[in-house]
């Protein structure tokens, strides 16, 4: 079954849609879309970094995510530029940099293209061994945590009042964003990957009437957009990361038809 | 409920304070809240309000002073209002067990509580500003705290449904027995059965009965103006004593209170 390069992209497509779906409707709840590219962007920062220390590539995207996220938390503290600001300089420094530094590396081949948008096509069957083994680590913490992330997204002040520690969920979730983006880079590129986050997401909303609902349908829309822009672009010969997340682009703008009152609509009339 | 339990003291604050940054957040708060009392916290913007809530609730720990509470107590928190995005899909059903796993049944008694069991169903999103602090009023509740702390339990309400939620929190220390920690951000709004009104500006100006405080002069020096004769106390009307000793009630409010008393807010 792993035999042929397409059902080995499908497999590993389909496995990291499954985590990236309910992880991505904490970003989409939590308004961290543009903090989630921020962190994508600096993946390739850790490509060139792990490269220049012939380091575990995963590992090294991991850990330049998360020192990105921490250098934001930092700077925030200091409360001089606005989170807006301090983003876009972070997220487009690093990206820079990344390039930068490929550019020096002369003695390595790099396709920096891949690197970019993925190669979903060239994952080998030890890729797919990550995405599982991590993606099951990622669900499993997800799944576990899923009642203290939930309280302190939908308010810090109430989780902390009634014993949970909303800090440690923000840790939590920026470490969970960081591993999918590490897991995720080679297969839709540093530049797609908060796509496959807030896409499905976004359109599981109009579909879902409790979080667990959304997060469940996230996941399994970010698999049909998978597996239809993998056909997709073997049939139109597109290249495979851009289709997949054109497929979920249709998807959300098919779900935009339906009218949200119809689905979820208040079955109780107001007060008085 | 006999008189020794109510007499128990739930939270003690001597000397308490916060230093954050080497700025002075609050300091020298003495407070105690006991079983069956209500302690409102009044005070500008910044003056330490949801700071001392904090001591009290222990989710800040004092840089000076003491704050013992006793063991094993349980608290229960109103939020200021609260703003969930449209982007996450919760019914009021869901947000009761936000915190904590509760039972259907136990949901529905606690929302039945504070009238408001026919939104079981409801997003929250849909949720008029009284209604969504009568859901928060059945969430804190359900835990059976021993403490209930309401950070501007009216904000965003209008006045019919402030008089309505003034009574559910009467109610509330009436059947329940547990203590209530109030924070007020309008300063001209205390309820008449409050015990003990605390009025901060970074530490202790005042202190008393509401009447009490209105009449200070650390009160009126503090709120200037505006603050001349017009805190204005929600009666209930049995506390008819409060009516003669000054507390004057801004046109018409105490009128208005029973005009409402007969409708269901919901």
């Amino acid at each position: 079954m792993f035999g042929d390069y397409f059902s080995r992209a499908l497999i590993a497509g389909v496995g990291l849609a499954l985590v990236s779906g309910p992880l991505g409707c904490f970003v989409v709840w939590r308004r961290m879309a543009y903090f989630g590219d921020t962190m994508a962007h600096s993946a390739l920062l850790g490509v060139a970094l792990s490269i220049i220390l012939s380091m575990n590539m995963t590992l090294g995207v991991f850990a330049v995510a998360v020192l990105v996220a921490g250098a934001l938390i930092v700077l925030q503290r200091q409360a001089t530029l606005s989170t807006d600001a301090l983003l876009g300089i972070l997220s487009h420094s690093t990206l820079a940099v990344g390039l930068v530094l490929v550019g020096f590396l002369t003695t390595v081949r790099i396709d920096l293209m891949g690197f970019l948008f993925g190669d979903i096509l060239a994952v080998s069957v030890q890729d797919i061994a990550i995405i599982y083994g991590g993606g099951i680590a990622i669900l499993a913490i997800l799944v576990l945590s899923w009642r203290p992330l939930l309280a302190s997204t939908v308010s810090p002040e109430l989780a902390e009042a009634e014993g949970l520690r909303p800090e440690t969920s923000r840790l939590v979730l920026m470490i969970l964003m960081a591993s999918v983006i590490a897991i995720a880079m080679k297969l839709v590129g540093v530049l797609l990957i908060t796509s496959l986050l807030i896409i499905p997401a976004a359109t599981a909303r109009r579909l879902s009437s409790t979080p667990e609902m959304m997060a469940v349908v996230a996941a399994v829309l970010g698999a049909i957009a998978v597996v239809g822009g993998l056909f997709g672009s073997r049939t139109w010969d597109t290249a495979s990361g851009p289709s997949i997340v054109v497929m979920a682009l249709v998807i959300f703008l098919l779900s935009l038809t339906i009218p949200v009152t119809r689905l979820f609509g208040r079955k109780v009339p107001h007060g008085t | 409920m006999d008189a020794v339990a109510k007499k128990e003291n739930l939270i003690t604050l001597v000397g308490a304070g916060v230093v954050r940054g080497g700025r002075t957040l609050v300091s020298g708060v003495d407070l105690t809240i006991a079983r069956g009392e209500i302690v409102t916290l009044i005070g500008p913007n910044g003056s330490g309000k949801s700071t001392t809530a904090k001591l009290a609730t222990g989710v800040l720990k004092p840089s000076m002073g003491t704050v013992t509470r006793r063991p094993g107590l349980r608290i229960g928190y109103v939020p200021q209002k609260l703003n969930i995005d449209w982007t996450l899909p919760l019914t009021v059903e869901r947000l009761m067990t936000l915190t904590r796993h509760f039972s259907s049944p136990e949901i529905m008694a606690a929302l039945e509580a504070v009238g408001a069991a026919r939104l079981l169903k409801a997003p929250v999103q849909e949720l008029s500003g009284g209604e969504f602090q009568r859901v928060l009023f059945a969430r804190a509740m359900i835990r059976q705290p021993d403490l209930l702390v309401l950070d501007e339990p009216v904000q965003g309400v209008d006045f019919s449904g402030e008089v309505a939620l003034y009574e559910l929190v009467r109610q509330i220390r009436d059947t329940s027995h547990s203590g209530i920690l109030m924070i007020s951000h309008d300063l001209h709004v205390v309820m008449a059965e409050t015990d003990t009104v605390i009025c901060l500006n970074g530490h202790v100006c005042c202190r008393g009965t509401p009447s009490a405080v209105q009449n200070s002069p650390e009160y009126l020096r503090l709120f200037g103006e505006r603050a001349s004769g017009a805190l204005a106390l929600y009666q209930h009307h049995h506390d008819h004593e409060h009516h003669d000793d000054g507390c004057v009630v801004v046109d018409g409010h105490s009128h208005t209170h029973e005009h409402h008393e007969g409708h269901s807010h919901g």
